[in-house]
């Protein structure tokens, strides 16, 4: 596999350009399930009809009750056609551009994003995914296993790590040489693991400096220096961030001890996200479209604690819940180029904090193994293992209840 | 007639000289490390308000943030439960006149250059007083082990076991504290007692015996070569913080310059 061409000095740097991102606001709903890899189309409550694209109201019996519901994912190609010079400047740029026109098993017909390898006639499995514009679309692509990696339109929605440069920010996490192994394996040109305080041991370091294409560097998130420092010699190299920076110390909010721990967690998971994405967020936005492989995708590793409050882990789970009240602005600077976020929720990891959490608890392979299919799926949100997806579901239904179960250690 | 006079014309004339001990505060030199459950001290941070920039066009500024325990600091007899009931015992009032005190330097480099955990003895001081004289009372005692030239992960030494560092064992720095009756005992490393000092009898028996008596703590000082074996004169004024157990601070050491008589 050849690395990608290096730039040419000479050259301007290609603007981000967006595809179209106007939809009404009923075709937002779609957003989510796109996001999370669902193939979820709007159903009429009243008469069962699917419809596409989404409508104010049904289109057989006009009631106007249409909530997401899964769908079945075949279809049929009616006809299949290659843009060649569209009019629309980001597609233009990207032509030729293959669109088909599908017979959804579900009912309606939608124009669609075509795989190279489906012609008329032939049975397409569709997926809802998110442009880069971040708005969901349609795309078919033949019935059976097939490289997504070949099609250049599903790689233009996706973030595969492939010929990328990767930043994992803490080197210590459980994660972190796992998702190097298997960020290379998925054809990254280059990984960095940010190291912090180089002074205190660090045990996995000789295994990371022992993978080829891995290289610690010196990060340290609680730092302005340290993360404008690693700015100055990489933010115009990372094209996937994956930011992997977490300090736990559990206690409830009344220990002695709470307030100083939770001030240092709030500096690496909080204002340590604030101060990366001050750094990088800008430099990778400009470079959405910079060459063949262009900054793709910011991956934000949270504990679900953070969505999930845990009575047992106050200043853990303030932290993260500030750290993920800063999404919605990274999201819109890293949107400007076309870039995705990507949050990968996590439950109890199989570490010494963990350790009075029942297993089957998470290994950092897994946590890697279901980043990196969610980057070549080009997903936004991901949760993963059974015990975050779980305590995500018993929130939504009761939070309070779920709350005193915690409390009580019932998990 | 005063003898500021004679000092500031020995300065002028480089009959005495100005010895920096201090190392620069910057955000990653190591803080002692606790075992998690308790509570860290936080290291240094700097974080810049402006720069000649959009943040404050015409000047530069920073906000500065660490714990009192970090980088070269002083320990006031607070910091330790020994010595909690010691009037005066922090920072903000410990008496003036504590701050410029002489100083004595053992040389336990050749101890420290075969053995990471080396300790000081009393009968190592006893070697030393056998040159030099006893050890003045109201005096600071500096072990010079050249363990400030070590940087980063080599001057924490941390180990699966804890930090691997030398230090004073406790016989010798309860004879100081009471019998010769100093005013403080100075290090090059991150606390004034040895890494493995949890372990002795009593724990960490250089905080133990100093603050218990009102005396007081330097570490992680820097340049103790440039400073003779006595005759050095300490200044020690560390910031004045409210109920402090100890802070950072310029540590300065008026010393006999070539020109001296």
């Amino acid at each position: 596999m050849q690395d990608p061409i290096r730039k040419n000095p000479l050259k301007k740097t290609r603007t981000a350009l967006l595809p179209p991102a106007a939809r009404s606001r009923k075709a937002h709903l779609l957003i989510p399930p796109a996001g999370r890899g669902e193939f979820a189309l709007p159903r009429c409550a009243a008469c069962g009809a699917f419809a596409w694209p989404v409508p104010e109201a049904c289109p057989v019996c006009l009631s106007p009750d249409l909530p997401l519901t899964a769908a079945p994912r075949g279809g049929e190609v009616i006809s299949a056609t290659t843009a060649e010079v569209p009019a629309d400047l980001y597609f233009r740029e990207r032509a030729p551009w293959r669109v088909g026109l599908v017979a959804m098993d579900c009912g309606p017909q939608a124009l669609v994003h075509l795989h190279p390898e489906a012609g008329q006639g032939d049975r397409v499995r569709l997926s809802l995914v998110l442009d880069r514009a971040g708005q969901a679309v349609l795309h078919a692509a033949p019935e059976g296993e097939r490289d997504m990696a070949s099609d250049p339109q599903w790689q233009e929605m996706a973030a595969d790590p492939r010929r990328r440069r990767v930043l994992i920010t803490d080197a210590r996490h459980v994660a972190a040489l796992p998702l190097a192994q298997a960020l290379l394996a998925a054809g990254a040109r280059q990984v960095w693991l940010g190291l912090d305080e180089a002074w205190k041991p660090f045990a996995g370091a000789d295994a990371i400096r022992a993978l080829e294409g891995a290289e610690l560097v010196p990060l340290d998130l609680r730092s302005d220096r340290s993360v404008g420092d690693l700015a100055r010699d990489l933010g115009g190299k990372v094209e996937i961030l994956v930011n992997t920076a977490d300090l736990l110390r559990p206690g409830m909010a009344f220990a002695p001890s709470v307030p100083a721990q939770t001030r240092e967690m709030m500096e690496v998971a909080a204002f340590g996200l604030m101060r990366l994405m001050r750094e990088f967020a800008p430099a990778m936005a400009s470079r959405g479209a910079d060459g063949t492989a262009p900054a793709a995708a910011w991956v934000n590793v949270t504990p679900v604690i953070a969505r999930v409050p845990h009575p047992r882990f106050t200043g853990y789970g303030t932290a993260h819940a500030a750290a993920l009240a800063l999404a919605p602005a990274l999201r819109q600077t890293l949107g400007t180029g076309g870039v995705r976020l990507m949050t990968a929720f996590t439950g109890p990891t199989d570490t010494d904090w963990f350790d009075a959490f029942p297993h089957p608890k998470l290994t950092g392979r897994a946590i890697a193994t279901e980043i990196v299919a969610a980057l070549k799926a080009g997903r936004e949100e991901l949760v993963i293992g059974d015990l975050a997806r779980d305590w995500l579901k018993r929130h939504a239904e009761n939070p309070r209840a779920l709350e005193a179960e915690l409390a009580r250690g019932q998990y | 007639m005063s003898a500021l006079p004679l000092l500031m014309d020995a300065l002028g004339a480089g009959s005495v000289r100005v010895v920096d001990l201090t190392q620069t505060l910057t955000e990653d030199f190591p803080t002692i490390v606790l075992p998690p459950e308790f509570a860290q001290s936080a290291t240094v941070r700097i974080e810049r308000l402006s720069r000649y920039d959009a943040a404050g066009p015409a000047w530069y500024w920073n906000n500065l943030s660490f714990g009192e325990h970090t980088g070269t600091h002083f320990d006031a007899p607070a910091h330790w439960f020994t010595g909690r009931d010691r009037p005066l015992g922090t920072v903000d009032t410990m008496p003036a006149a504590d701050m410029i005190a002489p100083a004595c330097v053992i040389d336990c480099t050749e101890g420290t250059a075969v053995d990471d955990d080396y300790l000081l003895t009393r009968e190592a001081v006893e070697t030393w007083e056998m040159e030099h004289g006893p050890v003045p009372a109201r005096s600071w005692v500096l072990m010079r082990t050249g363990w400030s030239r070590r940087q980063g992960a080599a001057y924490a030494n941390l180990r699966e076991d804890g930090a691997h560092t030398p230090g004073p064992d406790a016989e010798v720095m309860e004879w100081l504290v009471h019998d010769r009756g100093i005013l403080g005992f100075g290090t090059e490393t991150i606390g004034t007692d040895a890494g493995q000092g949890s372990h002795f009898s009593p724990p960490f028996p250089a905080h133990h015996f100093l603050h218990g008596a009102g005396r007081y703590g330097l570490q992680c000082l820097t340049a103790l070569d440039q400073l003779p074996p006595t005759g050095a004169v300490l200044v020690t004024a560390p910031l004045k913080v409210h109920e402090g157990s100890g802070s950072p601070l310029r540590v300065l050491a008026l010393v006999p310059g070539a020109a001296a008589g």
